[in-house]
């Protein structure tokens, strides 16, 4: 090989990186892609909560003393928050984590892309299925089991800052789950498990009222449980308060409690996150 | 020629690295010229890939100094990165996505990639361009991951054991392209521990064992300096084979010549690059 084989690269190396939001866009549109082509996983994350609202719904649909809703009322805005947080935590959780261990991370790593791109792709994903899920679970709920939509705007904004911070939450603890599993192998139990644990005692497929209140304020350290509570509040009448804890809403704990859901989440992130399990170096 | 002065793609001066009481990686040197294929061969655990790896920028050293490119791969930037092209021991594509998405998806992430459609008939996957990478067989994954390697049109292409597992013909078909690579002016670094690929496809190698380099040259220089001696075989009147190893083959056969007519069974070898090899790297017995 001689020198003059050697191409001019000065040219070649001028060109300029591309910028993290593009990139980011195009990841989000691949993971959705992704996303869909996997059957099991749009039936794991996607089509449970769906399958979940028209059979408890449908089995308990009495109407509850007092409250002025019935049972199939109670497990729209219950399984909306589920939706919610199986399109973000588990979708993420078990997704990273098998994208680890088939270092498909590691590989995306050894690429010019910035780590940016790869985290905006992951929150375009979140985005669309959950708005998606939500809106099914939404017209379900509106068109078989009598949920009226609200018809004042503050409720709407009150649903609006509920489903982003909820999902933002969820989504940022599924990536710091992520790297738990050892294996992908293992993830969908590492991952489903306290989510299922989380679902009980978070007031998604039992009542609140009828849930001990040792179960609910452990359920209440984690976020599903303020987001079942907000979509209640936005979805249901207010003569429905008095199943509640506490007898109302709490939007304003709601929002703080999610909000610093957010932030510790984020900081789980920023701190355990890995592109490479151990055996990677 | 861009960031360093003296032409060197890959200068490393005393590298070393441990995996808690196990040396992986004991003081190695190497120099590798811009445009140069240079293969490093040695047995599995020898620490050719954990030396690729701290060249790659994806593990931390112990100690040494390392720069690739001109930069510490250590420090490594995005524009760096844009750089350097990798294919791994092992594949790693998404399953759900067609050769072609992946491919053009990652020519995205550089600044000047390769033409998407002229890098897929290169590695020859032109006819598998649509079906999706789960359903590809080894070596063609293989390929793809060559495919991502070189999108980016690097200057440097580490490989580490790209044909492991392929069959013949395919590893054939790879040397093709790996020449097609470097014929572009692509500086190499492969690793290999098959002696056929190092000495068909590296202008020098550098043979390590037990984390250290044990010799360094062009195979023919290796086989000359390691293997000057050359064996004699023959089989004797009473029907026994011989073999004996001498530097002075010629009379060797001279004095042959005056015990027999013709030399049943004649046959005069230099030692292979695998005899040397194996000399080299302590496993000699294993013949």
């Amino acid at each position: 090989m001689t020198t003059t084989a050697v191409r001019a690269r000065t040219e070649a190396t001028a060109g300029r990186l591309p910028g993290a939001w593009v990139l980011g866009l195009h990841r989000g549109a691949l993971e959705i892609r992704q996303f869909f082509r996997q059957r099991d996983q749009v039936v794991f994350t996607f089509a449970f909560p769906v399958v979940f609202l028209f059979l408890f719904a449908s089995i308990f649909h009495d109407a509850v003393r007092g409250a002025g809703v019935t049972a199939s009322q109670l497990y729209v805005p219950a399984m909306m928050a589920s939706g919610i947080m199986s399109t973000s935590f588990q979708s993420l959780g078990i997704s990273i984590a098998v994208e680890r261990d088939e270092k498909v991370l590691r590989r995306l790593r050894g690429t010019p892309m910035p780590p940016t791109a790869y985290f905006l792709g992951k929150i375009w994903l979140v985005l669309f299925t959950g708005v998606l899920e939500t809106a099914i679970l939404l017209l379900a709920g509106t068109t078989v089991y009598g949920v009226d939509l609200p018809s004042d705007a503050g409720r709407w904004f009150d649903f609006g800052w509920i489903f982003v911070l909820g999902l933002t939450a969820c989504a940022l603890l599924g990536i710091a789950i992520s790297s738990v599993p050892r294996s992908a192998k293992s993830a969908s139990s590492v991952v489903v498990l306290p989510f299922l644990v989380l679902q009980f005692v978070s007031g998604v497929y039992i009542s609140v009222n009828s849930i001990p209140d040792w179960m609910l304020n452990l359920g209440a350290l984690f976020p599903l449980k303020w987001l079942c509570q907000g979509l209640r509040g936005v979805f249901l009448p207010d003569s429905a308060k008095v199943l509640e804890q506490a007898g109302s809403w709490e939007f304003g704990r709601i929002a703080l409690v999610l909000a610093a859901w957010c932030v510790g989440g984020l900081a789980l992130c920023l701190l355990t996150f890995r592109w490479k399990d151990r055996r990677q170096g | 020629m861009t960031t360093d002065a003296n032409g060197l793609a890959v200068d490393v001066r005393g590298l070393r690295k441990q995996y808690g009481d196990v040396t992986a990686v004991d003081g190695i040197d190497l120099e590798i010229r811009r445009g140069e294929v240079f293969g490093l061969l040695g047995p599995n655990g020898a620490g050719k890939t954990t030396t690729v790896e701290i060249l790659q920028g994806n593990r931390d050293r112990d100690g040494g100094e390392v720069s690739v490119l001109g930069a510490d791969p250590a420090s490594a930037t995005r524009a760096w990165r844009s750089k350097v092209g990798i294919v791994w021991q092992d594949e790693s594509a998404p399953a759900e996505l067609t050769v072609r998405e992946t491919v053009r998806h990652f020519a995205r992430y550089y600044p000047r990639p390769r033409d998407p459609e002229q890098v897929i008939g290169l590695v020859g996957l032109g006819a598998k361009a649509d079906s999706r990478i789960k359903g590809l067989s080894g070596g063609q994954r293989r390929r793809l991951d060559v495919a991502l390697g070189v999108i980016g049109d690097p200057e440097l292409l580490l490989l580490d054991e790209p044909t492991t597992g392929f069959d013949p013909a395919a590893r054939r078909r790879f040397w093709e392209l790996i020449r097609t690579l470097a014929d572009e002016g692509t500086t190499i670094l492969l690793t290999t521990h098959y002696l056929e690929e190092a000495e068909e496809l590296a202008d020098r190698l550098a043979v390590v064992a037990k984390g250290r380099v044990v010799a360094e040259g062009t195979a023919a220089a290796l086989r000359d300096r390691f293997g000057s001696e050359a064996i004699v075989e023959w089989t004797e009147a009473d029907g026994r084979p011989r073999r004996e190893r001498t530097g002075t083959p010629t009379r060797t056969v001279t004095e042959l010549a005056g015990r027999f007519d013709e030399i049943p069974g004649l046959r005069i070898s230099r030692p292979t690059l695998e005899d040397v090899y194996l000399r080299l790297t302590g496993q000699e017995n294993a013949r």
